[in-house]
């Protein structure tokens, strides 16, 4: 997984609430064995009129939104679906954080485990987001460290994060490398109640 | 000792190791897996040089992307491939599979069940959202994604803090017509989408008790929808008597110790929940879907709603995007809706019982002109089944197309798709934009009233229907 420590960059819109997986990444999209190259399908059914055609309407197709890092959604954002394609497509795309009052359980989750930082923040802190979003220029810093998310001009707040996941993702750690580290317990478990028969 | 719920006492069961500060590291007992969301997890492990550690507690099948005409012919190369890296992957890593080949094959969350691999008491992972149907057995079933999937092949434990319990409690006795369908839509519909986000559910009460396996498997199935990972029943006779000789469950005296144990898992009296709500099943009508979320459903004696009716911003902005890609105008009666496709099928709707159920509407009767009706078996052995009892015969002859098992039309991974602006009413659990299809309208509904909607190209109350018919 790629480290998350401090991250400054601009902010995109989505202002919907209940963006399912399926609105992230269509089905079509998921019959590929690779874990990459999935941000060209990103919304695809929203971003695209046709095959050639971006659609100028939809929210990160705007001119504000162009180069967006981070992107600050409504509640229950990633809700449906359990597939992993659509924080590998998020983050394909460029974003390293997603922001909104509430997420599927599944879905953040699946964000903890590739390093693209899911934060919740209060509902009228998401609104504010939301409004300052449509300025080209508008950037926020995240500080994973310090559980934070500060625009320098007066937006700062702070967040809530496991504290395991946050050492996990500060340092870009192999879980399962970690999860060998008390095989012995496993072992032990297995014994009593799994023997390989 | 303190009353517990089932879910604590599975959970403590499970647990390998434990810290403060840290997730407990949980036991998996049994990992089912697709060929959709397990590729990249074997890549991982072939990249780290790691073994499957439990490939006996591993069972694998095809089924998100099968063709359902002829499974045989599968003309997309993307999907083809995706299932023969299925094949290899099990077949390097000694897991088995029940492949298009299988007699055994299915949807994996009907499988998982009619084979007797699911069982009370048991920690079951998928790389599949609906994992939570296995619920219905007493079971802690949850979907995960690829990351998950790679770290229970290589350690058959996962990380995990404990969720919140909530308590759905469905009081009473269901109307003749109403089904297990309808109480899991209505329960969404009225708490909402994110409702049980963070909890596990118990569903509870007389309605539940009273169902069948087939019927609670529905309601757990959607817990899902609902927000939560894993909706759980505790297990009772019906849960015993299902499990009896099924092919992987215990035999003989192991069986009864088995019963034995999974007796002490159900709940306890006293037991408390983070929270708990009861719903009176005598309020509950068939259920029809008129938006883009599985909340949003109304019962079929209603009209579609006017987005202003709605409380928040957010939802008054949500119903507006919603009726205006369901091409619906608010203040039109749910009966007055035409359809063009009808689909029978998926992990929700797709076992004997819920094939049953629609025949009896559909027999002797004719599919409306102009109506696609698909029906979609959940497995091989369902077909089967279906076909001894002639089930398949009266589908055919009313004019339905019927198809050979997978998960077909409630995602439409495989060739099955509805057109784009036409309308579906489907027995599966999603309604989202694109779902069925770029720009297809899904309105989910029970057998019985997709059934009936195939005939009447339109929906209708299957309660005066059936009053019409025994008259």
């Amino acid at each position: 997984m790629q480290p998350f420590t401090i991250h400054k960059g601009k902010v995109a819109g989505l202002d919907r609430a209940n963006v399912d997986t399926d609105q992230i990444i269509p089905k079509q999209f998921l019959k590929r064995i690779e874990r990459t190259g999935f941000g060209k399908f990103l919304f695809y059914d929203w971003r695209y009129i046709n095959e050639h055609t971006l659609n100028p309407d939809f929210e990160l197709n705007r001119p504000e939104n162009q180069g967006a890092t981070i992107l600050v959604a409504n509640e229950n954002f990633g809700c449906g679906s359990s597939r992993e394609h659509a924080p590998w497509a998020l983050q394909d795309y460029g974003f390293k954080a997603v922001i909104a009052p509430s997420f599927a359980d599944i879905f953040y989750n699946n964000c903890l485990k590739n390093g693209l930082l899911p934060i919740r923040l209060a509902k009228q802190d998401v609104e504010y987001l939301l409004q300052e979003s449509v300025r080209a220029d508008y950037e926020l810093t995240i500080s994973l460290e310090e559980q934070r998310v500060y625009d320098g001009t007066g937006f700062d707040r702070t967040f809530d994060i496991d504290p395991y996941r946050k050492q996990l993702m500060l340092k870009g750690w192999d879980e399962i490398d970690l999860t060998f580290v008390y095989e012995p317990y496993i072992i032990e478990y297995e014994k009593k109640h799994h023997p390989v028969s | 000792m303190k009353p517990k719920t089932i879910i604590e006492k599975i959970w403590e069961n499970h647990v390998v190791y434990r810290e403060e500060g840290k997730p407990d590291l949980l036991y998996i007992d049994l990992h089912l897996v697709h060929e959709v969301t397990s590729p990249q997890a074997f890549e991982g492990l072939r990249q780290k040089g790691r073994k499957v550690r439990r490939p006996d507690l591993t069972f694998a099948t095809m089924d998100h992307n099968v063709p359902t005409v002829n499974r045989f012919v599968i003309e997309d190369e993307v999907a083809r491939n995706q299932m023969t890296a299925l094949e290899r992957n099990c077949r390097e890593f000694s897991i088995a599979l029940a492949d298009l080949y299988s007699s055994e094959q299915g949807i994996v969350h009907v499988i998982g069940p009619e084979l007797g691999l699911t069982q009370p008491g048991k920690t079951i992972v998928c790389g599949d959202s609906h994992t939570s149907t296995h619920g219905a057995f007493g079971a802690l079933a949850f979907g995960i994604g690829t990351s998950e999937v790679e770290h229970v092949l290589a350690t058959q434990t996962l990380w995990q803090h404990r969720p919140k319990t909530l308590q759905i409690r469905v009081n009473g006795r269901l109307e003749e017509g109403v089904t297990a369908k309808d109480v899991i839509l209505a329960i969404i519909h009225r708490y909402g989408v994110d409702v049980g986000t963070g909890y596990i559910i118990e569903f509870t009460g007389d309605v539940i008790r009273n169902m069948s396996m087939e019927e609670r498997m529905t309601i757990c199935n959607m817990a899902i929808e609902a927000g939560a990972r894993a909706g759980l029943v505790s297990p009772d006779e019906t849960t015993f008597e299902y499990l009896r000789g099924r092919k992987y469950a215990p035999k003989g005296e192991e069986f009864e110790k088995a019963v034995e144990r999974w007796r002490q898992l159900a709940t306890d009296e006293g037991a408390t929940y983070d929270k708990t709500i009861e719903i009176d099943a005598a309020a509950i009508a068939p259920m029809v879907t008129w938006g883009t979320t599985p909340g949003m459903s109304i019962a079929i004696d209603g009209t579609v709603p006017y987005p202003e009716d709605f409380a928040t911003e957010t939802e008054r902005k949500a119903a507006q995007l919603a009726l205006r890609y369901m091409g619906l105008e608010p203040g039109t009666p749910m009966t007055e809706i035409p359809i063009q496709h009808v689909f029978i099928g998926s992990c929700t709707n797709s076992r004997i019982s819920d094939l049953r159920a629609a025949a009896q509407i559909v027999q002797g009767k004719k599919v409306a002109p102009g109506v696609r009706a698909l029906v979609v078996p959940g497995s091989q052995q369902v077909k089967r089944k279906a076909e001894e009892e002639g089930l398949a015969q009266i589908f055919i002859d009313a004019g339905f197309e019927w198809r050979d098992s997978g998960c077909s039309m409630c995602l439409s991974m495989n060739p099955d798709v509805v057109p784009e602006g036409e309308r579906c009413a489907s027995t599966s659990n999603r309604n989202f934009e694109g779902r069925q299809g770029k720009g297809a309208r899904t309105h989910l509904v029970s057998p019985v009233m997709a059934a009936a909607a195939a005939i009447y190209g339109r929906f209708v109350d299957v309660r005066k229907l059936q009053t019409e018919t025994v008259r």
